[in-house]
């Protein structure tokens, strides 16, 4: 999932400016789950608005709604309505999200509430840890399910290099390092020869270096229906 | 490996490779270039390294911080008269620009190259940058020998017009994690095209002699030169720090031992009674114990089945080269002639 992580309130007052209605949108899919934009943290972030607002002397008309899904249009068709009549949305969906506001709704002013951190999974209650990089082109076959694109400080594809110590990446013991983890699961699998491929430079062009991604499915399109 | 045919039977024919290849226990060293634009450091400091290296490795960017370019550092020591080995890391530059900057460095006298992940740069004076890691260490290796021996760059396209030779370089970390890979990994850099290899700092023997075992039992030591990397210690505080700190690096806790008995209690004073004068004296008495445990690392390292030489690591110290090339008789460096091209 994606996951992301609320921006302080003092930065999301100054996004805010001087704009007086302004409506909070949250999301139901991804960032509800890791708690950071879903209708709970919604409304809270409504009403904190509403009370520093007050305290400094200059109150909003703040309110709240959640989509399901914000990075969807028929979702954002339901709130429509809403939206037009606010002076500013401030979005706590991914940047997926925000982007689609802005886009589903050129005369709206949209403003970021979260900062969208990264593809990856709760290891525990209250800890993500970053799993997946998009690079478009998945080697999690050569590495046991580890990817050293995403997991890797260096995205190195021969690792490790010489900064692995106990287990830990070099530029922050709370990392574990992803070739120690890729050695380790090869080794239980008696499968150390995969490590012994030159792994040959990657293509970066499936991933962001190759431009913004987009992806068209032939069989899943209706535009010859709608014409 | 193909041989130039004008290099007579050498890969390249650099200093380095002339002195690996004719047998002799080669030393190399270290010149960190200056953080800032003054050449006059670069000309200090080969002053202090020549005569006593067979080549001087120009480190790129050290711990991620700015400092002149290996490859402009290069330029000034080839004109002081030493032979580079210009290190490259991966860290800050794609694959176009490794390469067009290796086109540059020949052209510039350059002919030895060390290929190297790079440090993070979270460690230098830049840590809100973004780094490149296009291409891996490994990768580089194949890269650049590909370059040399097959004329063609990474893309595949064959190159128009003489190709850039070096001799090529990689690091080897014998104590880092997982361990019982590092010797794997190293065939891995071997097998995509490292001609000499410089390690790691080694300071604990016992450990290395089981590392230099498991090579040699995969015969990599006969497919390259490896030169085992020795530094001299400055303090025991230095000591202390490194084996704590720096990933990769053992120190014997005999040695931490003998550098600090070499300096306390010094004058028999306790630390708060020392002055100046004082200090400076037992600094002198560290360093001089260093030079002496690093001379004895050498000769130990020399009676190692399998390292070829051995890669000395005395950063802003270079003045200590001297001692120790000389105190481990490896002092003057041979000469070996440059081949002279076969007629056409």
């Amino acid at each position: 999932m994606i996951v992301a992580e609320q921006k302080s309130l003092d930065e999301i007052k100054s996004l805010i400016g001087s704009a007086n209605k302004v409506l909070v949108v949250g999301c139901g899919t991804c960032v509800t789950v890791c708690f950071a934009g879903g209708s709970r943290e919604a409304a809270i972030m409504s009403s904190s608005l509403r009370m520093s607002s007050k305290l400094d002397g200059v109150p909003r008309n703040v309110s709240d709604v959640t989509v399901q899904r914000q990075c969807e249009w028929e979702y954002l068709d339901t709130i429509s309505k809403q939206v037009e009549e606010a002076d500013i949305v401030l979005s706590l969906g991914c940047g997926i999200g925000v982007q689609a506001i802005a886009e589903h709704f050129p005369n709206t002013w949209v403003v970021p509430g979260l900062n969208t951190t990264f593809m990856g999974l709760p290891l525990e209650q209250g800890v993500w840890a970053e799993r997946c990089a998009a690079c478009g082109d998945c080697i999690l076959g050569l590495t046991g399910g580890i990817c050293p694109i995403a997991r890797c400080s260096k995205s190195l594809l021969n690792g490790p290099c010489g900064g692995s110590e106990d287990g830990h990446c070099e530029i922050d013991p709370e990392i574990p390092c992803a070739w120690q983890l890729i050695y380790d699961r090869l080794s239980s699998m008696d499968k150390l020869d995969v490590l012994m491929e030159l792994q040959a430079p990657k293509n970066w062009q499936t991933s962001r270096d190759g431009g913004p991604r987009k992806i068209i499915r032939e069989d899943l399109r209706l535009v010859g229906e709608e014409e | 490996m193909t041989a130039n045919p004008n290099t007579n039977g050498y890969l390249v024919g650099s200093n380095l490779e002339r002195v690996l290849h004719a047998g002799h226990f080669a030393v190399t060293g270290e010149l960190g270039p200056p953080q800032s634009a003054d050449r006059e450091v670069i000309g200090k400091k080969a002053a202090q390294l020549r005569g006593y290296c067979d080549a001087v490795n120009i480190t790129d960017n050290q711990t991620a911080i700015v400092r002149m370019s290996s490859i402009g550092a290069g330029t000034l020591v080839v004109q002081e008269g030493l032979e580079p080995v210009i290190q490259m890391t991966c860290r800050d530059r794609n694959r176009l620009a490794i390469q067009s900057d290796l086109l540059g460095a020949y052209a510039l006298g350059m002919r030895n190259l060390l290929c190297l992940s790079g440090d993070h740069q979270t460690f230098g004076n830049h840590p809100t940058s973004k780094n490149v890691f296009d291409i891996d260490s490994i990768q580089q290796i194949q890269m650049v020998a590909d370059m040399r021996d097959e004329c063609i760059f990474q893309c595949g396209d064959k190159m128009k017009g003489p190709e850039p030779r070096f001799f090529v370089g990689a690091a080897s970390a014998p104590f880092a994690d997982p361990l019982d890979f590092r010797p794997y990994r190293l065939a891995k850099k071997v097998k995509a095209g490292a001609d000499f290899i410089q390690s790691q700092l080694i300071y604990d023997i016992e450990a290395f002699k089981v590392f230099m075992e498991k090579v040699r039992k995969l015969g990599t030591h006969e497919e390259t030169y490896f030169l085992a990397g020795v530094g001299p210690l400055k303090s025991p505080g230095m000591a202390r720090y490194m084996k704590n700190n720096v990933p990769g690096i053992l120190i014997p806790d005999e040695l931490i031992t003998r550098m600090t008995e070499a300096g306390a209690p010094w004058a028999g004073k306790s630390k708060d009674e020392l002055t100046k004068e004082d200090k400076k004296a037992r600094s002198a008495a560290w360093k001089e114990t260093g030079i002496q445990i690093c001379i004895e690392l050498i000769q130990q390292l020399q009676e190692i089945e399998g390292v070829a030489g051995v890669h000395i690591m005395a950063i802003e110290w270079e003045a200590a080269v001297k001692p120790i090339v000389e105190g481990a008789g490896l002092y003057p460096r041979p000469v070996v002639p440059e081949p002279t091209p076969e007629p056409a």
